[in-house]
Formats: C-alpha cells, sequence, structure tokens
C-alpha cells in the first residue's frame, strides 16, 4: 500500500508542477476569441458602441459582457456573424439595418469648423479651416461618428446609391 | 443503328426551342436612315468605362474618337455619326433595373461624313501586336454579347501559345439572326476577320462552327473559305446553347473547359462571326466599330427582319422604322434566353446587342410558378452538369453558401432549366440574385478591410503628430534652458512655466 501511495504522490506532484510550469511558459497572452471577434467587426473605431473601440468591443463580446448585436454600423451582417462565432441565437429582426450608408456635407451650411474631420476614424473627411468640406466616398464606411459633432447640422447620412455594377435582382417571391 | 447513331451524335445536354428565325433571316438587310441623334454610352463592354476626350458643342466626324479606354480591360467609344456633340449625361441603360449610365449625345447633320481612316493594304505583313493595338484603337469588342475587349483576347491567346481559333457562328438565340446575316451577306468579311485574327495570335487553323439550321450561311460560308484551307467551316447540331463558348469548344474539339478557367488555357479562342467582321473593318478598312447588325423580331412587329443601324440609336427608332402592330407586352434585348428585359425603348443601340425583340402579350405570358416536383429534369438540360433544382432550394432557404457548394459559379446563366421546369420556377433569377449577393458581399469585406487599413494608418498619424509634437517642445525647452545657463538672467523668466 505504502509503494502504490508514494508512487501515485510521487506521478500527482510531478504532473502538477509541469502544469504548474505549462501555465507559467505557455501562457496565452489574450483570449484567441477576442482577436476571432475584433477580425469581425469594421474595425473602424468609430465608438457608437459604447467602448473606445473595436478591440475593447471584442474584449467584452469575449467575456459576454455586451450583446452581439452592439455594433451599429456593422448592422445585421455583423451581428449575425458574431452571434455565429459565439454559439448564441439572437433576435435578428430587433437589430436596426438601414443598409449600407455613406456620410455627406450639406455645403450651403457648412461653416469649415474642422469638428468632423477630427473624429472621422478613417479620415474620410477633407476640407480646412473655413473651408467647405466634404466626403471622401470610397473612404467612408458610414459609422456616422461626425454627424453629432457638426454645430450646424450640416452633417448627415444617406443609402449608399444604388449604380449600375451594384445593382442585384430581387429573389422571387416563394411559392 | 440511327437510333444508336442519334444518341452519341446529339450532346447530352441543353434544349430545343422552336428557334423562330424565320421569317426574318431571309428578309434581306436593312439600312437604317441617318437618326437625327445618336447617344454613346462610355460603357458598352466588360471592363472600366471609357473616358470622353470631347467637350460639348464640339463637331465630331463619324468614326472619331469620343472617349478613350481606360485601364487594361476596356475599350474606347466612337462617334456613329457626323455632328456636334450636344450633351455628356446620363441615358437609360439597357438593363432590367432601369438605372441610367453616361452617355456622349450626338445631334446628326445628317453628312454622314467619316473621319481619315488608316487602312492596312496587307495586315499579314503587321506585327501581331500591331494588330491587337489597331483593334483594341478601333473599340472592337466580342459582338456575340459577352462585350470583351477582342484585344485582350488576342494578347491572351498569343501568351498562352492557342493554336485554334474557334468562330462562333452558333447563334442558338432563338429570334435572334444577325450572326446568320453577316455570314450570308458578307461572308467574305468574317472569312478575311478570322485570318487576320489567326495571325494575331498564331494560330494555325480556325474551325467555323455554325449550327445546322442555317444552310444558307453554311453554304455561303463555306464558298467564302474554300481559298483557304486552314478555314474549316464546321456545321453543328442546333442545340441551345450551342452558341455558348464551352459547349462550341466540346463539340468542336472534344475539349472541355475546366471550372475557373479561360478557354485559352485548353488551347483554343473563341470569336464570334461579328467580332471576325469587325476586325476586318478595323484592319482592312481602319474604321472603328461604330455600327452593327441587330435583328428586330417578335409578334409585336409588323415587318421584322435585320438592319444596319449606327450605334447609340434608340430602341423605339429601330421598332418604328420597322413598325409595329402593337404597344409591345415586352421588350428584350438580345435573345429571348439570356437578353435583358428593358423598361422601355428609350435606350441606346449599344455593341453587344443582337436582337431587340417585341414581344405580344402571348409570347410575353408567364406561366404561374408551382412548387418543386424534384422531377430532375432541369439536371438533364444543364449544359454544364449542375443540380439547378438543389441550388434553387438553398438559395430560396437564405443559404447562398449552400448554393456556392452545389458549384454555383459554373452556372453560365443560359435558362435552360427553367426552359424546361414544368413547374416554371424562375431558376434563373435565383441563381443572378445570389450570383449578385454573393459579389455584393465580397465587394463589402473589401470595403471593411480597407476601412481597416484606414483607421490604422490615422491612428499611426496620430501618434506620429504626437510624439513629434513632443519633441519638438522638448527640443525649444532645452533650447531656452541652455540660452539661460549662458546669459545668467538677472531674474527668473515667468513665460518659462507656459510651455
Amino acid at each position: 500500500m505504502l509503494i502504490a501511495v508514494a508512487s501515485l504522490t510521487v506521478l500527482g506532484l510531478a504532473l502538477g508542477s509541469l502544469l504548474g510550469l505549462a501555465a507559467r511558459y505557455l501562457a496565452v497572452e489574450e483570449n484567441p476569441l477576442e482577436a476571432e471577434l475584433q477580425a469581425l467587426l469594421p474595425g473602424s473605431q468609430c465608438g457608437q458602441c459604447g467602448f473606445v473601440g473595436c478591440a475593447q468591443a471584442a474584449a467584452a463580446l469575449a467575456r459576454n459582457e455586451a450583446a452581439p448585436t452592439l455594433c451599429p454600423p456593422g448592422g445585421r451582417a455583423v451581428a449575425e456573424a458574431i452571434a455565429a462565432r459565439l454559439g448564441i441565437k439572437i433576435d435578428l429582426a430587433a437589430v436596426r439595418d438601414d443598409g449600407p450608408q455613406l456620410a455627406f456635407v450639406a455645403e450651403d451650411i457648412c461653416t469649415g469648423c474642422c469638428r468632423c474631420s477630427k473624429v472621422c476614424p478613417t479620415d474620410a473627411i477633407i476640407g480646412a479651416a473655413k473651408q467647405i468640406h466634404n466626403v471622401i466616398r470610397e473612404a467612408c464606411t458610414g459609422c456616422g461618428a461626425c454627424v453629432d459633432r457638426c454645430p450646424t447640422e450640416a452633417m448627415g447620412m444617406v443609402p449608399v446609391p444604388v449604380t449600375l455594377p451594384h445593382w442585384i435582382w430581387p429573389r422571387p417571391a416563394t411559392v | 443503328m440511327r437510333l444508336i447513331e442519334r444518341f452519341f451524335k446529339e450532346p447530352r445536354w441543353g434544349v430545343h426551342p422552336d428557334d423562330h428565325k424565320r421569317p426574318a433571316a431571309d428578309v434581306p438587310l436593312r439600312m437604317l436612315p441617318q437618326p437625327a441623334r445618336v447617344h454613346m454610352p462610355l460603357q458598352q463592354h466588360v471592363g472600366g468605362a471609357a473616358r470622353p476626350v470631347v467637350l460639348v458643342g464640339q463637331k465630331v466626324l463619324k468614326g472619331q474618337l469620343l472617349a478613350q479606354s481606360q485601364g487594361n480591360i476596356s475599350a474606347p467609344i466612337h462617334a456613329s455619326v457626323s455632328g456636334t456633340v450636344t450633351a455628356i449625361a446620363e441615358v437609360t441603360a439597357p438593363h432590367p433595373s432601369g438605372l441610367g449610365f453616361a452617355a456622349i449625345t450626338i445631334e446628326s447633320d445628317f453628312a454622314d461624313r467619316w473621319i481619315d481612316t488608316d487602312p492596312v493594304a496587307d495586315p499579314f505583313a503587321l506585327a501581331p501586336e500591331e494588330i491587337a493595338r489597331r483593334t483594341a484603337a478601333a473599340g472592337v469588342v466580342g459582338l456575340g454579347g459577352a462585350t470583351f475587349p477582342a484585344a485582350v483576347k488576342f494578347v491572351l491567346g498569343r501568351r498562352l501559345g492557342v493554336r485554334t481559333l474557334i468562330v462562333n457562328g452558333g447563334e442558338c438565340e432563338p429570334y435572334v439572326s444577325s450572326d446568320d446575316r453577316i455570314m450570308r451577306d458578307f461572308p467574305e468579311q468574317v472569312v478575311d476577320g478570322a485570318r487576320i485574327i489567326m495571325h494575331a495570335i498564331g494560330a494555325d487553323e480556325s474551325l467555323v462552327g455554325i449550327e445546322d439550321n442555317k444552310p444558307e450561311a453554311i453554304a455561303a460560308m463555306t464558298k467564302a473559305a474554300a481559298a483557304f484551307p486552314e478555314v474549316k467551316i464546321r456545321p453543328v447540331p442546333a442545340r441551345y446553347p450551342m452558341g455558348s463558348d464551352k459547349q462550341l469548344i466540346q463539340t468542336l474539339t472534344g475539349k472541355e473547359v475546366p471550372a475557373d478557367a479561360r478557354a485559352a488555357e485548353v488551347g483554343v479562342l473563341v470569336h464570334n462571326v461579328s467580332t471576325c467582321a469587325a476586325v476586318h473593318k478595323a484592319i482592312r478598312l481602319g474604321q472603328p466599330l461604330v455600327e452593327r447588325i441587330v435583328t428586330i423580331n417578335g409578334a409585336a412587329v409588323t415587318a421584322p427582319g435585320n438592319l444596319f443601324a449606327p450605334l447609340g440609336t434608340l430602341v423605339d427608332e429601330l421598332l418604328a422604322f420597322c413598325g409595329l402592330a402593337q404597344a409591345p407586352a415586352r421588350l428584350i434585348l438580345g435573345g429571348p434566353m439570356m437578353g435583358t428585359l428593358l423598361r422601355h425603348g428609350r435606350v441606346p443601340l449599344v455593341k453587344g446587342a443582337s436582337g431587340i425583340l417585341a414581344f405580344d402579350a402571348v409570347e410575353a405570358a408567364v406561366p404561374e410558378v408551382g412548387p418543386c416536383i424534384r422531377c430532375g429534369s432541369c439536371t438533364r438540360a444543364c449544359p454544364m452538369g449542375l443540380l439547378p433544382l438543389e441550388m434553387a432550394a438553398h438559395i430560396r432557404s437564405g443559404d447562398l453558401d449552400g448554393a456556392v457548394g452545389y458549384s454555383l459559379s459554373d452556372c453560365i446563366s443560359c435558362g435552360c432549366c427553367a426552359y424546361v421546369c414544368p413547374s416554371h420556377i424562375p431558376l434563373v433569377q435565383y441563381f443572378s440574385h445570389a450570383k449578385g449577393e454573393l459579389s455584393a458581399r465580397e465587394r463589402a469585406k473589401l470595403r471593411t478591410e480597407a476601412g481597416k487599413r484606414l483607421a490604422e494608418a490615422r491612428l499611426a498619424r496620430l501618434e506620429r503628430d504626437a510624439r513629434e509634437k513632443a519633441e519638438v517642445a522638448a527640443r525649444r525647452k532645452a533650447e531656452r534652458a541652455a540660452v539661460k545657463a549662458r546669459v545668467p538672467a538677472p531674474q527668473p523668466q515667468p513665460q518659462e512655466a507656459s510651455t
């Protein structure tokens, strides 16, 4: 009996210390789930979810402290992708999705204060002080961070216009 | 014995719709009188839209360059009448959406004056690169409907060492007979164009595939090609979609083009008969592509037939010339199987338009859609060997990736499946919808990635700015400290704290 107790104790100690060492030297710096979730988010750091940026939002999602529907610019597509990754069911109908949007400047009331261009996460707004600002459509991610900053309400959001190469046949009515 | 022969000779794909080509195909070719105004769209081809090089108010001659090509895959646009440029604005595109696209409008002066052309007496003395350059400059694109710039295919064919040129005279679409007409009326142009293309790509033979429901075209082409043994006329069985390049290649050479590969990779290149005639004109006469033969057909047309018309003419004017017995119930640009639905006739004739069909109520009738009974007719008809019923079922339930798993990307949208479906399910619309959604997804993904890159660049910039500001501040402080150390100040500087 002594031999059995001793051998099990030795085995336990050896394996325990091995696990302890592994935990110390092979430790993962951050939750790998966070990186995966961050890749799903738009990455424009617009802050509309209430977190500082997409990395923080992904961390909160990984800790289950935020809902998959947190990203307004991502819309239904992003909410669906996050929910699928986390393996949770969400009510997609509740997610507001106005389709892809673009910022625009009402040129007659823009005063050239430069506040919008300072907050744009993708540098999509050009213009200098006391000059009319404008939006580079190709760079605008439609996050809407600029809209609230405008003191004259010259910034607004419009749906991305449908053009010939972007038009899609509607799905046939199902029987 | 005959049955066995039939079984082996007839392709085991496709459908055999009533071709409705006659009597329109037998009516002699007519010239459209000069239209008062033409609209030349900047995008009549696959690839980048052309960039205008004329100004509003400028006088132009027929054949003058209006817009030059932009990017590697693009084609220039030339004036189809002489006159004055009156606008560069949006016109309705020949597209089911009814959206607009940019076009150059020319008011005709009815003089029909050509620009000075640069004809070539002996194209076979030219370098192949020069032929490709001249073809590109003449704005020649695939006239069978694909509108891929012809010169790009020459360069590709030469690079991949293509030995066989296939000249596509299949024209399998019902109602349409513009290729038939060009082979009957201008067979020497087609044969000469084919020989020029062979020289451009370095091929040593060309096979002209003509469906056997066009005996007059086969006879005319055989006569025109008699002097050139390298141009072989090959009648092929009339079966839809024989005019699709993959099916024609397989029928003529027995080679199958793999999925996601181009025809040139199996050593053949396909050009339409009308494209060959356009290449002949571009090289021998130096004339850019500004006119084409278009079939006007359908039960709503009083005098159906083929017209030789300048590009940019409105569809309404073409229909008015042939006469309308009644208001058409449906207007189609191209053929009834793969053509484009038009919302109205105020759209310009484009390079890829082989036919304009004005259907009456009987022809345009849409049968009621029923549920799929899983009979499998569509799988037998599909020329690509796909399972249309499975793909449509996945798309119907929103599972686009499932449809991709059934090789949605190999679908050529020929419409055979929808044609044979006993439940009249609009299968092609499902596939078109799914292809559009998938490319939109792809675009959204690229956009997100671009947004991420921009956001990272901005953060890097902000960091750099902050660092530089701090460095400048530190340097100033150090300078000031040095000055202070050299000249002992009589009294302490109050400004120092404010830096």
